[in-house]
């Protein structure tokens, strides 16, 4: 599988009614909107299925919600693929990917820690990068952390 | 058996920063291995976020001295992408040469300390004979020997000047022939095999299991490489080798890294040639609400930046992963069942790096057990290079060894002393 248009049209077609949004901003560059239970399928087709190699998760707070982000290249098209998950910011939870995902272990920990997302599933949810007296339920990257202080 | 752990750190065995490993061993033997990170962070996603579009490359300049110019170039192609801009192709071959620079001091450098942590100290002292002269060269072009706030979104800060362009020139093809036969010698060496071949092998499974990117991906026969998968700056625009090597050990890391220092000359020299006068910035006047994904390919490996825009003049999130994020986790795959005095080599072979690994958070504190000191590890490691070194063939290859340097190194008209 070398082609870009090939790779869109076969997780369009596996993911179909799946997808909330589909949004090409680059022809290297494809944002796939999802429900947050569709996740591991979609993690599934494109890391185990079509060989795309794990980048990273991004972690955002909005104004609507905690956005995480899955980002996927497929090396020999120069496609990076991400997968756009909006969860509720009162109690954000989603299916941990690291069962599929080997490497994804650290950046869950680190997202749980800095944005307070909960990933079900995670087999080692510890600290990665809060010092150990750090207060429980504090998340430095949420938009309200610091805002009294500064 | 019985089970030891042994906790190594908060200083690393090999690099003068803070991190904190802990093998767990049953007598010689590796069994278990745990990463603790923290004592570097510095809170950077969160600061670049309170900075202006122009001002976070400063910031993602300083997460790492030495691959002190992927960071910015990822960011600023990543906010290019944001605002659609149009780069100046002038800015893109002054970019693709300092990245390249950059790969070459920073090959030189690794070569350097695993020389060292071996206790093969010949390698130590040539390879960083001959990173010295990239440096003089970066300061001469761009002020600095490391963080040369060359990149700005849109294009570059600096311009290379007319009577730069042959210095860097003389530099590197002064630097090709004596290079191609050091490499050679280290490649050949029969007391590097013995320390590397076979140790700490990274299957091409694990390899993606972990997301390994750069030398340690490459080591371990992905052909991957971002300036080929995905061009920026100026690489779509020159030729040369992406280094793939099969075996997974700490051998074919450094033959990796080796094989990629003659490619980089490669890429300068080309680059010199299609140079033409021009612009180097676009001029980007605002970056409109959008998201934006730069990646570039390290020295050690792809760095990722995503980048959010409101449309105010600061990034609302910017999200970095540097290659050591994903590269440092594979070490759970190489060093089970090695040895003890293996791991220090195992632990340096992906070239690891903390500060970049970590971006966000406050100081760790220290731990109640006594840990082995780096100079304890080191002195592991050295030990067993020395045997090998007094037997009558380690002898002969260190003495060859030395030969050919002192013959590369006469040919760019260095005395040896």
């Amino acid at each position: 599988m070398r082609d870009r248009e090939e790779i869109i049209a076969k997780v369009k077609e596996r993911l179909g009614g799946k997808v909330v949004s589909f949004c090409a901003k680059a022809p290297n560059r494809l944002y796939v909107g999802l429900d947050g239970e569709n996740l591991p399928q979609a993690v599934r087709l494109v890391f185990e299925e079509m060989s795309a190699r794990f980048a990273i998760v991004t972690g955002v707070d909005t104004p609507s919600g905690i956005e995480v982000l899955y980002h996927f290249s497929f090396d020999e098209a120069g496609l990076v693929l991400t997968f756009k998950v909006l969860l509720d910011a009162g109690a954000p939870r989603i299916d941990s990917i690291t069962p599929i995902v080997k490497g994804a272990e650290w950046i869950e920990r680190e997202i749980h820690e800095l944005l307070g997302v909960e990933f079900v599933g995670h087999p080692n949810m510890k600290r990665l990068v809060l010092a150990e007296d750090w207060p429980e339920g504090v998340h430095p990257l949420r938009r309200s952390y610091g805002r009294d202080s500064t | 058996m019985k089970k030891t752990v042994i906790p190594i750190g908060p200083y690393h065995p090999l690099q003068e920063e803070a991190e904190f490993f802990q093998l767990h061993v049953e007598g010689e033997k590796v069994v278990d291995i745990d990463v603790d990170l923290g004592y570097n962070h510095r809170g950077i996603e969160k600061i670049c976020e309170s900075r202006t579009f122009d001002q976070v490359p400063f910031v993602v300049e300083r997460i790492c001295g030495i691959c002190s110019t992927s960071h910015p170039l990822a960011y600023v192609q990543a906010v290019e992408e944001i605002a659609g801009v149009e780069v100046p192709e002038r800015a893109l071959y002054i970019r693709t040469i300092i990245a390249e620079l950059e790969r070459l001091h920073s090959h030189l450098l690794w070569l350097g300390l695993a020389g060292h942590f071996i206790g093969y100290n010949t390698v130590f002292m040539w390879a960083w004979r001959y990173r010295e002269p990239v440096l003089d060269i970066m300061e001469e072009v761009t002020g600095n020997r490391q963080n040369y706030a060359m990149m700005k979104v849109g294009g570059v800060r600096r311009d290379l000047l007319d009577e730069d362009l042959p210095k860097i020139r003389k530099m590197v093809e002064g630097l090709h022939p004596p290079l191609n036969m050091f490499v050679g010698a280290v490649l050949d060496d029969p007391v590097i095999h013995a320390r590397t071949k076979g140790v700490g092998v990274l299957t091409p499974e694990d390899a993606k299991a972990y997301g390994a990117v750069g030398p340690t991906a490459r080591a371990s026969g992905l052909a991957i490489d971002v300036r080929r998968d995905d061009p920026y700056a100026a690489y779509d625009r020159v030729h040369w080798k992406v280094i793939t090597w099969p075996a997974g050990d700490v051998f074919a890391k450094a033959a990796v890294r080796l094989l990629e220092v003659p490619e980089s000359i490669k890429i300068i020299l080309q680059c010199l040639d299609q140079m033409k006068p021009g612009e180097i910035d676009a001029k980007v006047k605002e970056v409109p609400p959008g998201e934006g994904i730069g990646h570039v390919e390290a020295p050690r490996g792809e760095t990722f930046h995503y980048v959010r825009s409101d449309g105010s003049n600061r990034p609302v999130r910017h999200k970095v992963r540097a290659p050591s994020y994903v590269n440092v986790p594979t070490f759970k795959a190489t060093c089970i069942g090695q040895t003890v005095s293996d791991a220090t080599i195992i632990l340096a072979a992906v070239d690891p790096c903390y500060s970049c690994t970590e971006r966000m958070a406050v100081t760790g504190r220290g731990r109640g057990k006594r840990p082995l000191t780096a100079q304890d590890l080191i002195s592991l490691s050295q030990n067993e290079t020395r045997e090998i070194l007094d037997t009558p063939t380690g002898k002969a290859a260190q003495k060859q060894l030395e030969r050919k340097l002192i013959e590369g190194y006469s040919r760019i008209g260095g005395k040896a002393c």
